[in-house]
């Protein structure tokens, strides 16, 4: 079985596994569960200043949107950071790390934007022998209206400014946990290693708002009959955070900035996913707070068994393994050409294909009197939509067409050299350069 | 095993209460909410979907379970409704595994289509309950239409007339409304007397009067309808039953199937009525298996359906003789009856087994039987009806018949099934072209 023994910014755990700081992480009788259970590594859920906690609201803090059968598919919540006396939190971290010295124990930290507030909690912090410490400037609700999470999190100025704070007053590991609620992942995680952080983590919770109640006119989750935004997780938010994670990966300057993968991951497979695209470990809460902390054992033996299939000797060898392969849509090959293909055993004759081309479409799908669905060469554009919408796996596959065999849509031939928009005639900047 | 059980001839009382009530009850329990949810998104939304046409009343059904999967299985039911009157009924007796949930690509896909009966009676049932009629007459027309048969056919018809604005009176020979689904069809399928509530929920639409006890050729002829109303549909079914030609078939104990299944429909009390102890169910059709399932369910110890011809042949679907297996019901195939044994009442039947060309084998077998039940179908009674295509009545396009007029449609006419969902398929149709024919259209 592959080792999934893991290091990240020179804290080892025995598996890339993390919890994130969230609810999951807020006491030490939940971790105690989690290090049972076999999670490699822990985000403490956010500690604040010393002095009265915060409060949380009293009415429900989560909302959700399901499938059909209640399976859970985005959960989004109004939960402050710890609402628990700082030193009562300290003390615990400070058991549980004793006794489990070789998972890895980070510890969430959102204080005032003050340098002083920083200096006073740090200490406090690697006196309970934590690995390291996560900046939360991603928490976009609640916290964000005092100045703090998202609200730090969505200047960059700030972000270095802190950063730069915590890494003078501390010898732990610093990560920067990134808010997705802004336009460019990349400037943020950039203030971020320029601050001198030595990883960012993302995504953070996603402002939203997961349903109305059509009778009572209030946003989901209501309490007394309002509603405020709150941050949005689960399986539906994993390709936003798959593509800001893919964002910084492939920045050059960013090139080697560790990247710890947050957002949806639910199985072994997300979390491969977000590894090869660059990030050095993942983050779960959503899947465990659905699923409690067991799901791990599935991570764990699902990632051994596919990192044996593929070779892998370390988790090393799978993280940004895709990176070289994200690329711009100008440097995309125009000259790779793939028609969709239906297998007629396989095909049940739903007709989808046929709705979703003839509608919205190409008209690349012509259906017989028996309903019989096949793809018209001259038509099909290689959209890939019959494949996406076809209710049986494989049964609709594209099939790249050999260099030198016509494109009958077209009336080319398939040119076997790359070409791309940048050397497109139809390109202004191409046409200028020629002229 | 007790003495109840063993007691030889008909007798009435051999199960308890309990075990009659559980026996009799709905065969398919009624999808909750978060089933009909899961159902319903099941459902592919097929473009043309192949359900529609396999759907003898052509129910919008991926339209109808989008709308039970997005929560508004009211609408859900109008969309049914809208096609098939009687969709409640027909949630609950068609075939539909040899209709729309055959033709379901899920079907195709992995042997488990969509449960769409269930969620059509899911939707229809809903509706129901809060005594919703969602649709309203037209102005009235002044026309005045006769209808022969108040069963699935002629309430079809007489509901779609009603709603255009005209008048219509429905002659039915029996006491109640509601022909085959309410006497005829197994108990199990149409249990709390549904048939009833659903005729009197169809008869919300107004317009429409009932005259129970009046039978054509008997209290009304179609000479005096054809007078004195501006159309006539005939929908009455068909009252006769054939009749056994084995030797004995006169004896006491040998019944028609239809009158049994009737008798215990319009029963009270379940334990009143006798059932024998060795029962033999001749016949291959719904009927036979409805019979035959009911009878061991009243307790009866053997029951055996005996059909002339192979399985394959046999009108009960695949899924109905599974169902017989199931509640214990022997089917011996391929042999007719040639005698039927006993001193005036009757002690055993003896059949012939058959090749497939119903050619005699020589090979012969007798079973014990103190009731014998012929389901060997039912024929058109009447004279002086319209001109006949065989057996039924000859009808072209939307149920014209030979007289000017005159219209019929369901078990009566001939082409297509004999099933509720035909017969209201065609009820409906009739009416939407007299009341073309009448508006000049």
């Amino acid at each position: 079985m592959a080792d999934l023994m893991t290091d990240f910014v020179g804290i080892k755990s025995p598996n890339p596994f993390w919890l994130a700081s969230a609810p999951p992480t807020d006491k030490e009788y939940n971790v105690r569960r989690a290090f049972e259970a076999g999670w490699g590594g822990v985000v403490w859920k956010t500690l604040g200043e010393a002095g009265p906690p915060v409060v949380n609201v009293n009415g429900p803090r989560y909302g959700a949107i399901w499938g059909a059968d209640r399976r859970l598919l985005g959960l989004n919540n109004i939960e402050l950071i710890t609402d628990r006396p700082l030193e009562v939190n300290l003390q615990e971290i400070k058991a549980v790390k004793r006794d489990y010295p070789d998972r890895a124990m980070i510890v969430s930290l959102m204080v005032p934007c003050e340098e002083e507030a920083w200096k006073a909690i740090l200490p406090l912090v690697e006196e309970t022998g934590a690995d390291g410490v996560e900046l939360n400037f991603g928490c976009p609700h609640g916290m964000s209206e005092r100045g703090m999470g998202s609200a730090v999190g969505q200047v960059p100025d700030y972000i270095t400014m802190v950063t730069r704070w915590v890494k003078q007053n501390t010898r732990m590991p610093c990560i920067v946990k990134l808010t997705p609620n802004i336009t460019d992942i990349r400037k943020p995680a950039m203030a971020a290693l320029e601050g001198g952080a030595d990883a960012v983590s993302l995504i953070n919770t996603i402002n939203s708002i997961t349903s109305v109640d059509l009778d009572l006119f209030a946003p989901e989750p209501t309490i007394d009959g309002k509603g405020a935004h709150g941050g949005y997780c689960g399986p539906a938010v994993k390709p936003i955070a798959l593509n800001m994670v893919a964002e910084i990966a492939r920045s050059p300057e960013m090139a080697h900035l560790p990247i710890s993968g947050i957002g949806g991951v639910t199985t072994w497979k997300d979390a491969a996913e977000f590894m090869a695209l660059g990030a050095g470990n993942v983050q779960v809460c959503t899947a465990a707070m659905t699923y409690g902390f067991k799901i791990v054992q599935e991570m764990i033996s699902g990632l051994s068994e596919y990192m044996d299939e593929k070779g892998f000797a370390s988790t090393a060898e799978l993280v940004g393994r895709a990176v070289p392969n994200i690329s711009d849509w100008q440097h995309l090959n125009l000259n790779y050409v793939t028609k969709a293909r239906i297998d007629q055993d396989l095909c049940i004759s739903c007709g989808r294909c046929y709705a979703a081309c003839e509608d919205t479409s190409h008209q690349a799908i012509a259906m017989s009197e028996d309903r019989v669905f096949t793809v018209k060469d001259d038509e099909c554009v290689a959209c890939n939509l019959c494949v996406n919408v076809c209710p049986v796996e494989d049964c609709i596959t594209m099939v790249a067409l050999d260099a030198g065999a016509l494109d009958e849509r077209t009336g080319q031939k398939v040119a076997a050299e790359h070409g791309d928009w940048t050397t497109h005639p139809n390109n202004p900047a191409v046409r200028t350069a020629a002229e | 095993m007790d003495a109840r059980t063993l007691k030889e001839g008909v007798v009435a009382g051999r199960l308890d209460s309990d075990a009659l009530a559980s026996g009799f009850a709905d065969l398919h329990k009624p999808l909750s909410d978060h089933e009909a949810l899961v159902a319903a998104d099941r459902c592919y939304f097929c473009h043309d979907a192949p359900c529609i046409t396999a759907c003898p009343t052509d129910i919008d059904i991926p339209l109808f379970i989008r709308q039970i999967a997005t929560g508004t299985p009211d609408a859900a039911a109008k969309t049914i409704l809208t096609q098939n009157i009687m969709g409640g009924m027909c949630a609950r007796v068609c075939p539909t595994e040899t209709l729309c949930e055959e033709a379901c690509v899920r079907q195709a896909a992995e042997g488990e289509p969509v449960q769409i009966g269930r969620l059509q009676r899911y939707a229809t049932d809903g509706l129901m309950k809060k005594g919703i009629h969602p649709f309203s007459r037209a102005a009235s027309t002044g026309r005045r239409i006769a209808v022969v048969g108040a069963g699935p056919a002629g309430l079809s018809c007489a509901h779609r007339l009603a709603m255009y604005g005209h008048d219509v009176v429905v002659f039915d020979a029996r006491p109640k409304a509601g022909g085959l689904n309410e006497y005829g069809i197994a108990a199990y399928k149409t249990t709390d007397d549904f048939a009833a509530r659903e005729v009197d929920w169809l008869l919300k639409i107004g317009g429409i009067e009932i005259r129970n006890n009046t039978a054509l050729g008997r209290d009304v002829s179609l000479d005096d309808l054809t007078t004195e109303y501006d159309a006539v549909f005939l929908g009455m079914g068909l009252g006769g039953v054939n009749a056994l030609t084995a030797p004995g078939s006169d004896k006491d104990g040998v019944l028609d199937a239809v009158q049994f299944i009737a008798d215990l429909r319009q029963v009270e009390d379940l334990s009143t009525l006798p059932v024998g102890r060795d029962v033999v169910v001749i016949g291959g059709g719904m009927t036979a298996v409805d019979a035959a399932v009911q009878s061991k369910l009243l307790g009866a110890l053997n029951v055996t359906i005996v059909y002339r011809r192979g399985r394959d042949r046999m009108n009960a679907s695949v899924w109905e003789q599974d169902l017989a297996s199931a509640k214990g019901v022997r089917i011996i195939t391929n042999a007719s009856p040639v005698a039927v044994h006993g001193n005036g009442t009757v002690r055993e039947i003896e059949f012939e087994f058959t090749d497939d060309d119903l050619d005699p084998t020589g090979e012969t077998f007798r079973l014990a039987a103190d009731q014998v039940f012929k389901a060997i179908g039912q024929k058109l009674d009447g004279d002086n009806l319209p001109d006949l295509d065989g057996r039924k009545i000859a009808v072209t396009g939307a149920g014209r018949t030979s007289v000017k007029g005159v219209w019929a449609g369901g078990d009566c006419a001939a082409g297509g099934d004999d099933l509720t969902v035909t017969a209201v398929a065609e009820g409906r149709d009739a009416a939407e072209d007299i009341h073309a024919q009448l508006m000049g259209r």
